[in-house]
């Protein structure tokens, strides 16, 4: 890690050895600017960098890159979220070019939820390339100048590289070697999914550790703060490869009514707290899924602030 | 095997409607032995629509015909002297019948009486799953054995998704997740390096990707 690769805010400020502070923001089910930009607000000089979901859960959504340009134009460094389901490997090299292009300069690597979850479950998916292959085509284009199919490119796009890794779903075993996959394919930096077990994650980042992965790929430990004690049962229960302790969906139902969301994000601090300490974790990436506007007092109260200039 | 379902007795009744001379033909091949389209399903078949007509008021007449294979000429001809005393020939076979006798018969009309579902095979009596897509390239070795092209809802080459949990795919309970499946096998048998090594983007070229596809054997072809 010695040059900059993408000369992003996100990579300058992992590569100073700040610990990082990133957050997510999915863009309107509509061409609502307005809505996207009022969404934007909230996140500006509160995060490093800001995820723009691709079609997330696989609901169509303004497209992550438009969004993601909306988000530059706002002078806030977007993370551009890709997923494999929607897009061949023409369309996925044509698309990154184009937030190249646009000024785009971090881009999240993903398979994407199948579409049997989301609002159009009648399509049919592409996964031409899988995640994997999708990390290691940016890095080709990055780094060697190549398309997939060998032909060089005329001004390579320098992408910072991102990927995501579940340490919750199955075979835990593998989920490590997985994660290792990933940064050998040529990942920069790791967003995890949402942490709720602790225990589990701790366990995960130690054998990251171990096998010495943290210093090859900063890891960003997923947090969602829960706004309600339905949103931990949906959490619990509907999302598959999510772990939700039933001590926490204990603590959020005593906090009593009307007072989960604020036991939700007392327990996204402490969480926050602890991955500042622990060894292996370069940041945290907030997910405060449709509560942006929380994201200022979570910060604030996270001691985040101000974000690192760089 | 090609496996294959009925089609629901009420869209068969649409296709046929107006008809009232009907040729079933069924095949002795794969539909037979996944109970779709072999000789007893066309009689089956044949007496649910002469009921319906009955009940319809309409005087159908239904015939039956089943043969060796319905996806070789040799044996869709043996049926050329007879096709024209119908107004609709209906197969039982798989998507390949209907059309090798739309080819065959083009006077005719040929009518498919089945859902063309996946290649697999009987898991217990009754119950068949899906195990191959016909990809052209087959690469099973690299995965123990066990195909994620056709049985990864993402076809992922470099698997497990973060949706695996449990040993079930993220779309379904009822879905295995295949890479489950690899993943532990792999464990099991002390192969684990062999998933840990990066799989490059597919060639579909050799899919139906790559347009349809045809298989020459020259030392056959006369």
């Amino acid at each position: 890690m010695s040059e900059l690769k993408s000369g992003s805010n996100l990579e300058k400020v992992l590569k100073a050895g700040h610990f990082a502070f990133t957050g997510e923001c999915g863009p309107p089910k509509g061409a609502n600017v307005e809505h996207l930009k009022e969404k934007i607000e909230p996140l500006k000089g509160m995060v490093d960098a800001v995820n723009v979901t691709d079609n997330q859960t696989a609901v169509v959504r303004m497209s992550s890159w438009a969004a993601s340009t909306i988000m530059c134009q706002e002078g806030v460094e977007p993370n551009f979220q890709m997923v494999c389901r929607d897009r061949n490997r023409l369309a996925i090299q044509a698309d990154i070019l184009g937030v190249y292009a646009m000024g785009i300069r971090n881009m999240l690597c993903l398979s994407g939820d199948h579409q049997r979850f989301g609002n159009h479950p009648e399509s049919k998916n592409v996964y031409d390339i899988d995640s994997m292959q999708l990390i290691a085509l940016v890095k080709k284009m990055r780094d060697e100048g190549k398309f997939l199919n060998g032909e060089e490119i005329d001004v390579p796009p320098r992408l910072f590289i991102g990927a995501a890794a579940n340490p919750f779903s199955d075979p835990f075993e593998f989920r490590v070697y997985r994660l290792a996959k990933k940064i050998d394919a040529g990942a920069d930096f790791i967003q995890t999914q949402c942490i709720y077990n602790m225990d589990r994650f701790k366990e995960f980042i130690k054998q990251a550790v171990d096998m010495g992965l943290y210093e090859k790929c900063y890891i960003l430990a997923g947090v969602t703060p829960m706004k309600s004690v339905g949103m931990a049962l949906y959490m619990a229960k509907q999302v598959p490869g999510m772990d939700v302790p039933e001590s926490l969906i204990k603590r959020l139902r005593g906090a009593g009514k009307g007072k989960a969301g604020e036991e939700g994000i007392r327990f996204a601090l402490e969480q926050i707290e602890e991955f500042k300490e622990m060894e292996g974790v370069a940041g945290v990436h907030l997910m405060a899924i449709e509560w942006e506007h929380k994201v200022p007092e979570i910060a604030e109260r996270a001691g985040v602030l101000p974000r690192p200039t760089v | 095997m090609i496996v294959a379902d009925r089609k629901p007795l009420k869209e068969i009744l649409e296709m046929l409607d107006g008809c009232n001379r009907v040729l079933i033909v069924g095949c002795k091949g794969c539909v037979s032995v996944c109970n779709v389209g072999g000789s007893k399903e066309v009689g089956i078949l044949a007496s649910i629509l002469k009921i319906a007509g009955k009940k319809n008021g309409l005087d159908i007449e239904v015939d039956e015909k089943t043969l060796e294979r319905q996806c070789d000429p040799e044996y869709v001809d043996q049926i050329k002297d007879v096709v024209a005393d119908y107004d609709v020939i209906l197969s039982m076979a798989c998507g390949v019948g209907p059309q090798f006798l739309s080819e065959r018969y083009p006077e005719n009309r040929c009518l498919p009486a089945v859902n063309t579902t996946f290649f697999g095979g009987a898991v217990q009596h009754g119950i068949w799953e899906e195990r191959c897509a016909g990809c052209g390239t087959c690469g099973i070795h690299h995965f123990g054995g066990l195909c994620p092209i056709a049985r990864c809802s993402k076809s992922l080459l470099n698997g497990p998704c973060g949706g695996s949990a449990d040993g079930k795919c993220e779309i379904s309970k009822d879905v295995d997740c295949i890479w489950d499946m690899i993943v532990k096998k792999a464990m099991e048998q002390g192969r684990l390096d062999d998933l840990l090594k990066f799989k490059p983007a597919k060639n579909w070229s050799t899919a139906r990707d790559g347009g349809p596809r045809t298989s020459v054997r020259e030392e056959l072809v006369q």
